[in-house]
């Protein structure tokens, strides 16, 4: 009503503001929404749904069956991300950090290669390691034997203690030039006479970019670190491509994303259910609401006093 | 930009290009991999597989069969279809409404912002239960119409945010300056705001492109359908079915990585400038 008063009538507001919000709101919060609700309701026949309470989630997180299968996704969909965070955003940190090394030779071509893999989906590249990994094609093996290592080498894919680590690094190796490019241009956003000050004090590359550059891209590490977190907490189609829906060996890689898309659509045996199926999202929902919300009132909070 | 670093001596800088040499090497590796085994024969797959394609090993049999037995074509033009026009509408409407966040002072101006901005971090997919009804309801299962709408809504809340900084750098000269002249709002933002912010519409491009063209979860659970089917469900559903054909598999990766490959050709450099536009300012 104010802004009545303000303008006459905003029509250059709902002009702006209008279709960016209607199809964000229908095919996007909407939806979320009702899946929230959905989780409270069970299916009672074809067609018919009757509200359940909290139901779902207590078969969810009591039932023997349900809750088994849930702990297993989410210890298992934990350890992905952790896999992440402690080698992804090290690597992702070092690259941008030489990258970003003023008057560096071809830093341009090194970041555009190393960024490609990035872009490429995550389908093929799930396909194309578990090619290069088959001991059907040896050609993991024979790399390794010409460098004297070829005992090490095992189906890492197919075996239940090495399956998830394995499909975690294959994910770290793509996705680690979002850290690199987002660190990389927080990095070169770091005043030059700063830099110019430590240099000219004699301070070497080393600790110019601990003590200057660090503390300044905190924030943008602290990003890289929910978006890892959000990215992994969401992640199906790595292990869909590579192990199926039921995130074999064993249910060793089974994730939430897979476990969500079992519950939801039904697989082999077992009958889809979409009440059940929003009761999943809906736990996926709050565990990455929980993250974000550690960020936004932690880390974040903790990070601005760093800000100039 | 060029001058050389006094601080990056000799030996630092044998290390560091050792070091990024060695990681570029590995991100290139795989794919180099597929793309020279997809043009040679079975035998010579698995007998040399490190060697280049030569005379006597080079075949296309793998990518005869795939067109023999699968529509990549289509794949290809479903992908591109459900990728460019999610893409331009992004664009668009995420300009405008970071415009509209930027520009103007009206009540619930943070609220709206915020409220666009869950999407960030709250992944469409989870609302995929809903989602799949209301398809349902409006009859689109199987069309990629389905795909262009929750695309769409998946790209705007990224583009709005990244836009709305930009918008907010426009210089207040330029639009004073357009609005004593008797400029109206929409040719200010056309006219003025979109030009200046071109930079950023790029990266916005890039991010908002990329997971687009790459997913599979829509794909499988809205358009599933052979007519409907995009290039990741398709490569997905041929390998599924011809898994010990090496050379059809091969020739298939290769096929659906090429698109991203050419194009990244183009959008490295937009990307690169879009970033370095916005840190050097």
């Amino acid at each position: 009503m104010r802004a009545i008063r303000l303008r006459p009538v905003p029509w250059h507001l709902l002009f702006f503001l209008g279709p960016a919000v209607v199809i964000y709101t229908l095919f996007s919060a909407w939806p979320l929404l009702d899946t929230l609700r959905l989780s409270l309701y069970t299916s009672a026949g074809p067609g018919q749904r009757v509200f359940h309470g909290l139901g779902n989630f207590v078969t969810l997180l009591t039932d023997p069956h349900w809750s088994a299968a849930f702990w297993n996704a989410l210890w298992n969909n934990t350890k992905f991300f952790l896999i992440h965070l402690l080698v992804q955003n090290p690597i992702g940190l070092l690259l941008a950090a030489l990258i970003s090394l003023p008057g560096l030779r071809l830093a341009r071509t090194y970041r555009t290669l190393i960024f490609l893999p990035t872009l490429l989906s995550v389908v093929i590249i799930g396909f194309i390691w578990q090619l290069i990994l088959s001991p059907l094609w040896g050609v993991s093996e024979g790399l390794l034997e010409a460098v004297g290592l070829g005992h090490l080498f095992s189906a890492w894919l197919g075996r239940e203690s090495t399956a998830l680590i394995t499909l975690a690094l294959i994910s770290v190796w793509q996705f680690v030039g979002i850290p690199l490019m987002l660190l990389y241009a927080s990095l070169i956003q770091v005043p030059d006479e700063l830099i110019e000050a430590a240099v000219v004090e004699g301070a070497s590359s080393w600790r110019i970019f601990w003590q200057i550059k660090f503390p300044l891209i905190l924030p943008t590490l602290g990003l890289v670190t929910i978006l890892t977190f959000v990215g992994n907490f969401n992640a199906f189609e790595l292990i869909y491509a590579v192990k199926g829906a039921l995130g074999g060996p064993n249910f060793s890689t089974d994730i939430l994303g897979t476990f969500f898309y079992r519950t939801f659509f039904g697989y082999q045996s077992q009958v889809g259910s979409p009440t059940m199926g929003a009761a999943v999202a809906s736990m996926m929902f709050f565990i990455i609401l929980c993250g974000v919300m550690v960020y936004l009132y932690v880390i974040q909070r903790r990070l601005h006093r760093y800000d100039v | 930009m060029s001058i050389q670093n006094p601080n990056l001596r000799p030996l630092n800088s044998l290390a560091t290009h050792s070091v990024l040499l060695a990681y570029t090497l590995l991100a290139l590796f795989p794919i180099v991999l597929v793309v020279i085994n997809s043009f040679k024969s079975r035998q010579a797959i698995f007998n040399e597989p490190l060697a280049w394609p030569t005379p006597s090993s080079f075949t296309l049999e793998g990518y005869v069969r795939i067109l023999e037995r699968s529509d990549f074509a289509l794949y290809f033009y479903n992908s591109f279809v459900v990728t460019i026009v999610p893409l331009f509408l992004v664009m668009l409407f995420a300009a405008m409404a970071a415009w509209a966040l930027a520009e103007y002072r009206f009540r619930g101006n943070r609220l709206m912002a915020l409220y666009l901005a869950i999407g960030i971090m709250i992944p469409i997919r989870l609302g995929t239960v809903s989602i799949l009804e209301i398809i349902v309801g409006l009859n689109l299962v199987n069309t990629l119409l389905a795909l262009i709408l929750v695309y769409t809504a998946q790209g705007l809340p990224l583009a709005i945010f990244i836009l709305t900084e930009y918008m907010r750098q426009v210089p207040r000269d330029l639009k004073e300056a357009a609005r004593c002249d008797g400029a109206s709002e929409y040719r200010i933002f056309f006219q003025i705001a979109v030009p200046l912010t071109r930079p950023a519409l790029a990266t916005v491009a890039v991010f908002t492109m990329v997971p687009i063209w790459n997913d599979l979860w829509f794909p499988l659970i809205l358009a599933p359908a052979e007519h409907t089917r995009t290039i990741q469900l398709g490569v997905q559903q041929f390998i599924g079915q011809y898994s010990t054909d090496w050379n059809s598999v091969l020739s298939a990766l290769t096929l659906a990585v090429m698109p991203a490959l050419i194009l990244y050709m183009f959008f490295s450099r937009q990307l690169i400038r879009g970033l370095t536009a916005g840190a050097v300012k």
